[in-house]
């Protein structure tokens, strides 16, 4: 008999005319929601999430999941979600915890914007054929290059130009720490990053010891638990990020629980096995935007200014002013997470109500960047639920240098977006630390699907700039005049600086 | 609305283009440039047509020459006090028109020759011009500076540019350097403005082609202080020499790099190691300054021209020499019709710039 | 002023006993050119000679009829476009699009020519003695009883052949800038699915898009295929074929007939 009154969201639907009762279902389910009596059931106290691992691998495709058709009356504020959570922390009195983006309906402003084309007075470009480059450098740029006079009269330059990283297409790996995600998982970024000429991103858990051989693809954040923040982490990758904020819970710190702090965690963390690793809310040493800059300088010098430096903050109500801070305290990347970004684990009220879409904030900071004159000083990497080639192409048109992709990448591993990241208990080996279930994650499989999926995004990229007659991606950065809005209203489109369709 | 477009947007078009230069300074009369730029009047649409003409105000060389059309009287008004109070107004007079059937609608038409040598020690000459002049086109309702050089001036109209030449009586100027422009904008509406050349201190521009990056160019300009108020993309080319090479004091052929940048690939097999960080700190500190999409354009500059195509020349261009004379023009017909037997006929390479530098002394 | 049809020369010329009709075109504009060229084929002209040419273009555009018209000056934009049986020779440079969409016929340019010459070439021959610009022989096609020759005898700028889908290209590089550098620009044969393209003298193997096509010395076999067609060469422009032979010559083919098939997947 079930205890809580919140009742099943999934149900597993078995064709018993198919299963051959092989259990494979059984022994798959990392949630434990199926049982086998006599033949195989959805299980009395464990319940599905829909993570699919089961249909997925299920030999005779007997299993099918459902929504529960149990209906409450209908109500437009009182919806069964709401009704769920209240009784949940009717009997429990706890914070509700999520894993994933922000899932309520607030609207994709990368669904309202419709991209331009080339017809007549300017030719598309056929990208399959003529060249397209997508390649993109991150990193601080004087305003203006000095030339002096060389040999023979040539000119040669004179700028000695600071660190730049050198992406062969313009989206990284969003920052997902070993501990949120499983090492395999970890390692399947990482040698995507390497074969696609893009980076990774080790997030606040420190460099497991195997993955130093992709350091060289790494950015090494640095958050305000400092695991596994040492020297020789620091000046292994190719670029330094201070984590000061995430779009799925700004303002708020981690917790991973000490049941998922295994060894190798322990010891990648620099913590003792079995102990929650809590990352506080604010960096205790950064109060203020100088402290900021007494940080960002640190890691210069622990680094020998060889590498940028980059600030990831999520994007709240003041992003604008914010990053012009963040970029004049020396920052050389500026990381903005919009607020349907993925998490490991956030408090749900958090990840449902605070900070604002990643649209407004590039858009927002781009714009405050360039009155300020100071927009070559830094490049921004937007973040937040990029999903598909099209949000990228929109991301870089409002402004942005590159995105980073956490979720898509995830979904490339298998991920079937059930939400359940906080449990621990992924079936399919990616936000899991149970051996059992971490082995199922073939980091050279992983690797493959991920980097699939960057080059199809990579190929359509092309297209759309082919079809925007243009043959270079800087040539679309920032050009909000190929943008425009279906179904916004003024404000937003003055915000987004995009004008309305038929305009 | 004599200056501005009826709609907020943003003119784009493909034209013809022509330019003629001695490099000893010989200067001819706009006759033959006239004739030149007609025989490709299908390359136009009526929409504009125009000339910039240099070495033509021998006599207030060292003066700096407004030339402005004004929709109003009050305009004029406004601006003359802004002039008065920035300058020593050595000269000014109407420009001189003769009527035209082609020509209608035509605005008031005024050169002012300046005078900036009482400006405060430590004040750079041409930052205060080209402030006046963005103050004016952008503050000033219905009047629009549409060149600001020494020694030179643009003019242009609503039309074909033989009839333009022939309303501003081009004959009458001698120049060592001309251009010239037959417009065929997309847009259907016509303005004084929008015509070519288009023009900024020394440099004036005409333009082939769209630029399908104007969106980024125009939001980088704009980042330095300019202001784009004529909604044109040549507009932003004209801000683009001036930014790269008056400010920014970069060689007009590196400038041209950075416009039609070489492709990565090509960088990258650049065996001068030397050259290679060039190119590469110019595309990554001015990537927003690569002016992509296709166009071809004639650059005056006081002492030479320019031709430029995109890098992967979606616009004709054709290059002549004859003796100490520099042809440029969108159709080699275009060329014959100043110089029968040119010694060399040419097509420059894609993003690769034809200069001529005029002699020293000259 | 817009849209006048000057009419300068008001009756159309004679022709003579041989059928050759002089038409002088100082000054006309390209629509009363045409006219006078189809009124004097109506009326039975073999031969037509246009002098004083200066940019008109669309000369001899659609001619179906084999005639020949011999150009002096420098014609303009899309000469002997859609031309389906003329000859048209053109003594000076040209400029862009000469034998643009050509159905059938023969085009020969004793000069140079612009940029997109012979574009989407379904059948018949261009012959240009000097350098062309940039996309030339752009998706040249063919089919069983029409095969395209564009033959071009200097060089040849960037996009040479690309979306070749058929028919013959062939640069000789036999002019001065072919010393100054290589006879094909970057990207040539990009997009390449058929037909082939054969290069005489020095080739940057970089330049050739080999994604699509395999860059391979010409054997004996090809050579003498290609031979029938330097011989036409050289006795229109007066060129010896041994001084031609004694270069290295070069075939640029592509690897498939369908080389995009593999880069797409089913939306679910």
């Amino acid at each position: 008999m079930r205890q809580s009154l919140v009742p099943r969201r999934f149900i597993q639907v078995i064709d018993y005319e198919k299963c051959q009762r092989c259990k494979r279902c059984v022994q798959a389910c990392g949630f434990r929601a199926l049982s086998f009596e006599g033949r195989v059931q959805p299980d009395a106290e464990q319940e599905c999430v829909a993570c699919h691992y089961c249909v997925a691998h299920c030999p005779e495709e007997a299993i099918t999941i459902i929504d529960n058709p149990l209906e409450y009356r209908p109500h437009d504020s009182w919806t069964s979600d709401i009704i769920m959570q209240t009784t949940r922390q009717a009997e429990t009195a706890g914070v509700l915890l999520s894993g994933m983006g922000n899932d309520r309906p607030w609207g994709v402003l990368w669904d309202r914007l419709c991209l331009d084309a080339c017809q007549v007075t300017n030719p598309p470009i056929d990208p399959l054929r003529e060249p397209m480059e997508l390649r993109t450098y991150l990193g601080r740029k004087p305003d203006a290059v000095e030339i002096k006079v060389g040999p023979e009269g040539k000119p040669v330059l004179a700028t000695q130009m600071p660190p730049q990283l050198r992406l062969d297409t313009p989206v990284i790996f969003a920052p997902m720490s070993f501990g949120s995600i499983s090492l395999n998982a970890q390692k399947s970024l990482a040698m995507a990053a390497r074969e696609l000429g893009t980076y990774w991103s080790t997030g606040e858990g420190g460099l497991h010891p195997d993955l130093y051989e992709y350091a060289d693809r790494a950015i090494i954040q640095c958050a305000s638990g400092r695991f596994g923040v040492h020297e020789d982490y620091l000046k292994a990758g190719a670029a330094v990020e201070i984590k000061i904020g995430q779009g799925a819970k700004p303002g708020i710190g981690g917790h991973l629980p000490g049941a998922k702090v295994t060894a190798a965690i322990a010891e990648t963390r620099g913590i003792p096995e079995g102990s929650d690793a809590l990352s506080p809310a604010p960096h205790h040493d950064i109060y203020s935007i100088e402290d900021l800059r007494q940080l960002i300088y640190a890691l210069k010098e622990a680094t020998e200014y060889r590498v940028p430096v980059s600030v990831k903050i999520a994007a709240v109500h003041n992003v604008a002013a914010i990053a012009s801070g963040i970029v004049r305290a020396g920052a050389d990347i500026v990381y903005i997470d919009g607020f349907r970004g993925g998490t490991g684990a956030a408090t749900t009220v958090i990840r449902n109500n605070l900070g604002i879409p990643i649209e407004i904030a590039i858009a927002a900071v781009d714009q405050r960047l360039r009155e300020e004159g100071i927009r070559n000083q830094a490049s921004l990497i937007a973040a937040g639920s990029i999903r598909n080639s099209a949000d990228l192409t929109k991301a870089l048109t409002l402004g942005a240098d590159a995105v980073a992709v956490g979720t898509a990448a995830l979904i490339a591993l298998g991920c079937h977006l059930c939400q359940q990241c906080h449990t621990g208990n992924c079936s399919w080996g990616i936000c899991t630390q149970r051996p059992e279930l971490v082995r199922r994650l073939d980091p050279a499989w992983g690797a493959e699907r991920v980097a699939n999926l960057i080059r199809g995004w990579t190929e359509e990229l092309k297209e759309i700039l082919g079809a925007l007659g243009v043959n270079a991606v800087e040539s679309l950065r920032g050009s909000r005049d190929r943008l425009r809005a279906v179904g916004l209203d003024d404000k937003t489109r003055e915000i987004l600086d995009v004008k309305a369709a038929g305009e | 609305m004599l200056f501005r477009s009826k709609y907020n947007e943003r003119d784009r078009g493909a034209c013809g283009l022509f330019g003629w230069m001695s490099r000893k300074g010989r200067r001819q009369n706009g006759e033959g440039v006239i004739e030149a730029i007609a025989n490709m009047h299908e390359r136009g649409n009526g929409l504009g047509g125009g000339f910039a003409a240099y070495g033509i105000y021998p006599e207030w060389r060292d003066h700096y020459c407004f030339h402005v059309m004004y929709g109003n009287e009050e305009a004029k008004d406004r601006t003359e006090d802004l002039l008065g109070q920035r300058f020593e107004v050595a000269h000014q007079e109407e420009i001189p028109h003769q009527p035209h059937p082609a020509i209608t609608n035509e605005p008031l038409l005024w050169r002012y020759f300046l005078n900036s040598r009482s400006l405060a020690e430590g004040v750079d000459t041409q930052e205060y011009v080209v402030s006046a002049v963005m103050d004016i086109n952008a503050g000033i309702h219905e009047a629009c500076v549409f060149s600001s050089g020494k020694n030179m001036g643009a003019f242009k109209a609503v039309g074909y540019p033989e009839d333009v030449g022939k309303f501003f009586m081009l004959d009458q100027y001698e120049a060592y350097i001309w251009t010239a422009h037959a417009r065929f904008p997309t847009n259907s509406q016509a303005w004084w403005g929008g015509a070519h050349p288009f023009c900024l201190l020394d440099f004036s521009v005409v333009h082939n082609g769209e630029i399908s990056s104007y969106g980024i160019n125009r939001r980088y300009l704009e980042t330095f202080g300019y202001k784009c108020t004529l909604f044109t993309d040549t507009e932003v080319m004209v801000y683009l020499f001036d930014l790269l090479v008056r400010k920014h004091r970069l060689p007009l052929e590196v400038a041209c790099d950075v416009l039609a940048a070489p492709f990565w690939k090509d960088i990258d097999a650049e065996v001068d190691e030397e050259q290679k960080a060039l190119r590469t700190a110019l595309r990554q500190v001015y990537a927003s300054a690569m002016v992509n999409g296709p166009f071809a354009i004639i650059l005056g500059f006081g002492n030479g021209m320019l031709g430029l195509n995109d890098r992967i020349k979606l616009r004709p261009m054709v290059a002549a020499e004859n003796g100490d004379e520099l042809y440029i023009s969108s159709e080699e017909a275009a060329i014959h019709v100043l110089c029968a037997e040119p010694e060399r006929v040419w097509m420059p390479k894609a993003g690769q710039p034809v200069v001529g530098y005029l002699e020293d002394g000259a | 002023m817009s849209e006048i049809i000057e009419t300068t020369s008001g009756s159309a010329p004679e022709i003579d006993n041989e059928g050759l009709a002089r038409i002088d075109a100082r000054g006309i504009h390209y629509r009363r050119l045409n006219e006078l060229v189809r009124e004097v084929v109506r009326r039975g002209a073999r031969r037509i000679e246009i002098v004083n040419v200066n940019g008109q273009r669309y000369i001899a555009v659609g001619l179906q009829e084999k005639v020949r018209v011999d150009i002096h000056g420098v014609p303009g934009n899309d000469l002997a476009a859609f031309c389906d049986g003329a000859e048209v020779v053109v003594h000076n440079n040209a400029q862009d699009a000469v034998g643009n969409t050509l159905n059938s016929g023969r085009v020969i340019v004793h000069g140079d020519a612009g940029d997109v010459i012979g574009y989407g070439m379904r059948g018949g021959e261009i012959f240009v003695r000097g350098d062309v610009g940039y996309r030339v022989g752009i998706h040249m096609k063919e089919e069983p009883r029409r095969k395209p020759l564009l033959v071009v005898g200097g060089t040849a700028a960037d996009f040479l052949g690309e979306y070749q889908a058929g028919g013959r290209l062939v640069v000789l590089g036999l002019t001065d800038s072919a010393r100054r550098g290589t006879v094909v620009g970057d990207y040539c044969g990009t997009g390449m699915h058929g037909g082939a393209l054969y290069l005489r003298g020095q080739v940057d193997p970089s330049h050739i898009a080999t994604k699509f096509v395999a860059l391979s010395e010409a054997n004996e076999a090809t050579l003498a295929d290609l031979k029938p067609i330097l011989k036409q060469f050289c006795e229109l422009f007066d060129y010896d074929l041994d001084r031609i032979l004694d270069e290295r010559f070069w075939v640029v083919q592509p690897f498939s007939h369908k080389p995009f098939a593999g880069g797409y997947a089913a939306n679910p």
